[in-house]
């Protein structure tokens, strides 16, 4: 059997003595994207914590291309191809719209700060370079003309697209995306939906999905995970997950 | 900028002693104003180190340039040890030399400090600050204790001060204005928004903290070989306190602020000793009170806090570009209307 892209293993957090999470089992390959669902509480943004750095988890492994990621920082985890998004939206909110998305080109940068400081070497070349690229990005986007406005003056959807622009910009892997259409109206759904279509056709890109508009990940997903009170409960293609009788009783309550 | 020359030549050749002074003093202000604003405004990393990397700046050029007579002569306590005893090297080199010395403590500090997240810059540079007042005032052998050190040559004319000035500027400028300069304000923004971007917080941190210790250490330099006498006593905590109302009434995060501010604070402290000399006003006797410049300071301090909060400049930056634009935009209105 093949090496899938991305798996963990038995991941799981530990809050004291509250099991936030345990024991979770996930395989992404190249190109799918996955569904993690459940009730609030769940451990889903745990979940994502963990695997990007901003928690250590407690126990389990995770493993990204062949190699064992488990307790990375998070710029680490980021470098090597794992970008996420914040479920509140966290920009850069008194920077520019560009920069906003030249700050993710960072780690890109060749030049060190003394070549910035005297502006010679590689400095040019590497700025030009992280401009073109921003500003290509902001059109897919549909930015492009709010490029110069501060990112806090962006209304709701456009800072939801600028997320993701932003972490386009380090060339990702796989995406992370936390409830990425929270409080968008069906049509900006819609929209958004067709975006991510988009992006995974031209990019090949792998993304992992939290999210609580059940029609949208029915819609996107190849395979969903449900989890609840940190224990993963089901796992298969959308249809399968909404006949399941476990996760219609996590989520309706035990009638 | 050659007209900045010209005025330099000019106020050195026609000045007088006392306004040279005065233009020596807002220079070294502008290069720690912008230096502090750089981990504090630009990197948001509270701090209230400006008086200890002085002083670590200002000891270091000032035991490098003394000679090694005028050392044995000063340090009548206690000798000087052995290898500060016999080191003389030039100004410039001394200066260069104080720069490095404390960016190394400033690295020294910013590896634990940084390691962890929140305040904690601000408490141990105030620590680190009172530290090297005790130091000064007790390590006799190397700083000759609350006598200080005198008899430093006046080296700082007006041409080095704003020569240094000018070039902490441009590196700083440059600095803020390339990727790295950009990394910062994203740490200052929103720290695990930087990280989760690919952003080593903790190398960007650090590298503004040693950055701005660097142009402190030098400013400090400059300080010791203009006054040509420094003692502990030169640098309390209040130096740090001057300095961060420059930078808050200048704009957090303003490079431009920061330059206006550390101008008007140091310039205007002068201008208001008006207010304790005597005067007669229309048959009115003033007599002057001692003291009083610093009320109407403070008055004037309330005032830029209640009508521009964020400070003059907010975080707003000059450039030619927008001063264009701007004046274009007002002949327009201006035309419209007429």
């Amino acid at each position: 059997m093949m090496e899938p892209l991305f798996r963990i293993e038995k991941l799981s957090v530990l809050f004291g003595g509250l099991a936030a999470l345990s024991n979770l089992d996930l395989e992404i390959g190249r190109g799918e994207i996955i569904g993690l669902i459940g009730p609030n509480g769940a451990g889903k943004t745990t979940a994502f914590n963990a695997i990007a750095g901003g928690l250590r988890p407690t126990g389990g492994r995770v493993i990204f291309q062949g190699q064992d990621i488990t307790g990375w920082k998070s710029f680490r985890v980021a470098r090597a191809g794992i970008v996420r998004t914040f479920q509140n939206i966290r920009l850069y909110s008194d920077l520019t719209v560009r920069e906003n998305v030249m700050v993710a080109c960072h780690s890109s940068i060749h030049y060190s700060f003394v070549e910035a400081v005297i502006g010679m070497g590689r400095f040019a070349r590497d700025e030009r370079h992280v401009l073109t690229k921003a500003e290509k990005l902001l059109e897919t986007m549909g930015l492009l003309d709010m490029a110069d406005e501060k990112a806090s003056a962006l209304p709701y959807g456009s800072q939801r697209k600028l997320e993701i622009a932003r972490a386009l910009a380090l060339d990702p892997i796989m995406l992370l995306l936390d409830e990425p259409v929270a409080g968008m109206n069906p049509m900006e759904t819609l929209d958004f939906g067709r975006l991510l279509a988009k992006l995974h056709m031209e990019c090949e890109l792998s993304i992992g999905l939290i999210e609580h508009d059940m029609s949208f990940v029915m819609d996107v997903c190849h395979k969903i995970k449900v989890i609840d009170h940190g224990v993963p409960i089901a796992w298969g293609t959308p249809k399968e997950i909404q006949k399941d009788e476990r996760v219609i009783k996590a989520y309706l309550g035990a009638g | 900028m050659a007209a900045f020359l010209v005025f330099i030549w000019f106020a050195n050749n026609h000045f007088t002693q006392y306004s040279i002074r005065i233009l020596n003093n807002i220079a070294i202000f502008i290069i720690v104003a912008v230096s502090y604003n750089l981990i504090n405004g630009i990197t948001g990393q509270f701090s209230l180190e400006p008086n200890a990397f002085l002083a670590v700046g200002a000891y270091t050029s000032a035991l490098l340039t003394l000679s090694p007579e005028e050392k044995a002569r000063s340090f009548i306590i206690e000798p000087i040890i052995w290898p500060l005893s016999d080191i003389c090297v030039s100004f410039p080199v001394s200066l260069l030399i104080a720069g490095l010395v404390t960016a190394l403590a400033a690295l020294v500090m910013a590896v634990p400090v940084f390691r962890v997240r929140g305040d904690y810059l601000a408490i141990v540079t105030l620590g680190f600050g009172e530290v090297i007042q005790v130091v000064a005032n007790n390590l006799v052998p190397v700083t000759n204790g609350p006598l200080g050190l005198k008899g430093l040559s006046p080296y700082t004319n007006i041409w080095w001060s704003w020569g240094v000035c000018l070039f902490t500027l441009f590196c700083i400028v440059r600095l803020v204005n390339s990727s790295y300069g950009r990394a910062m304000k994203a740490v200052r923004e929103d720290e695990t928004a930087a990280e989760a971007m690919g952003i080593n917080a903790f190398w960007i941190k650090t590298l503004a903290f040693t950055f701005s210790a660097f142009f402190e250490g030098v400013a400090g330099g400059l300080l010791a070989h203009l006054i040509t006498t420094i003692s502990p006593s030169l640098f309390t905590f209040l130096l740090t306190f001057n300095l961060l109302i420059i930078i808050v009434i200048g704009g957090l995060g303003s490079t431009t602020g920061a330059v206006i501010a550390a101008v008007l604070v140091t310039w205007g402290g002068e201008l208001l000793r008006f207010f304790e000399e005597p005067v007669n006003l229309f048959g009115f006797q003033y007599e002057g009170i001692p003291g009083m410049r610093m009320v109407i300071f403070s008055f004037l301090l309330v005032l830029v806090m209640l009508f521009a909060r964020s400070g003059l400049m907010g975080r707003r930056e000059f450039s030619w570009q927008k001063l264009i634009d701007w004046v274009r935009m007002r002949v327009r209105s201006l035309r419209r209307k007429g």
